[in-house]
């Protein structure tokens, strides 16, 4: 594609729409929104960088062994960040009870494993919508 | 055969509108409102830190659910790379 | 009538039934496998209107707690909490849908069932 207006358009809107997925994942616990949406909305940003920049300048932002690193970090992290409640003495994916300082509610800082797992869950969700698009658009780019 | 099709789809329908007129009134009590709704909105925020109380739900109360969900995230994928990088025979 | 006044006041029951409906009738009369796959996916939306509405309370707020305000009505979470990982479920089909359908496409070169029963049959 060499649609000079598209691709200056897009690379200055990126960064706002990377931004906002940001956003909508670290206030996933005070406002509507959470690690699903905003790595839905961090996920896009990157296909919509491959739509229009095509899938090899895309590869080389983001190669594939990235991108499958990260998605399985984002579920493992999930577990180990689990595993917190038991090793204070709790049960399995416990927040408060394990005595985790929650913080102030209302604060960006609060609510203890939340968050944590929040982001975690919105970059694997990015990472994985990146992933899929990649790997359907790449098998029909072959011949 | 078209037909047919659309004869079930006016069957399934029928069924399902004789539903939605007894369900109860849309806005007023149903039993979805019920105990369990209550301690969330009302204990959630002393219990979790969290404002959000789908947050708190999905996160803290029902972590487990997430957890596998992510797993079957993780599935999907899996499953559409091996379908789709293994060579035809 | 009765149950024309009972079904029109639950009017959001009503349009996630249609958005059903939509979805059956492209799954059953189209062949197309990518069409089958979008009619399944409005018939999931169907489905997740059903029990988003389902969680409202007529005057109700969204379910973000206020703090410092007393007696605030509060829509109900659970719904939307069931259904975020109904949407997952759904995405993560659709995507396995989508390979097995551009898989078939290089194998037969088309998508419609009759015609690669049809080859199968003749033994291409």
């Amino acid at each position: 594609m060499h649609d000079f207006i598209l691709k200056e358009v897009v690379s200055h809107l990126i960064p706002f729409i990377q931004m906002y997925g940001i956003y909508v994942i670290m206030h996933g616990h005070l406002s509507p929104g959470g690690g699903f949406s905003g790595g839905m909305v961090l996920g896009l940003s990157m296909v919509l960088f491959v739509l229009v920049f095509g899938l090899r300048e895309g590869l080389k932002k983001i190669s594939h062994s990235t991108s499958t690193v990260v998605e399985s970090l984002g579920t493992a992290w999930y577990a180990t960040v689990g595993l917190v409640g038991v090793l204070r003495g709790a049960s399995f994916l416990v927040n408060k009870a394990a005595g985790i300082p929650t913080g102030q509610p209302g604060e960006l800082l609060s609510s203890g494993l939340i968050l944590v797992i929040t982001v975690g869950v919105g970059v694997k969700v990015g990472s994985i919508i990146l992933t899929l698009f990649v790997e359907l658009i790449e098998e029909g780019d072959e011949e | 055969m078209k037909v047919l099709a659309y004869l079930l789809l006016v069957a399934v329908l029928w069924t399902l509108i004789l539903a939605v007129g007894e369900m109860p009134t849309y806005g007023c009590f149903n039993p979805t409102h019920n105990y369990v709704y209550d301690r969330y909105v009302r204990h959630g925020v002393e219990e979790t830190g969290a404002l959000n109380v789908v947050a708190q739900i999905i996160v803290d109360y029902r972590a487990y659910d997430t957890l596998i969900e992510t797993t079957v995230l993780f599935a999907a994928i899996v499953s559409v790379m091996l379908t789709l990088k293994s060579s035809p025979h | 009538m009765n149950l024309w006044r009972a079904v029109l006041s639950n009017y959001p029951y009503l349009v996630s039934l249609v958005l059903f409906g939509i979805g059956i009738a492209t799954v059953l009369t189209r062949s197309n496998l990518m069409k089958k796959i979008i009619g399944i996916n409005i018939m999931e939306s169907g489905v997740f209107l059903f029990f988003i509405a389902l969680g409202n309370i007529r005057g109700s707020r969204a379910p973000i707690i206020e703090l410092g305000t007393e007696a605030v009505l509060y829509a109900n979470p659970i719904p939307s909490a069931l259904i975020l990982t109904g949407i997952v479920v759904s995405v993560s089909v659709t995507a396995f849908a989508l390979g097995l359908v551009v898989k078939l496409y290089k194998f037969y070169g088309t998508i419609e069932p009759e015609e690669i029963i049809e080859i199968k049959s003749t033994g291409r």
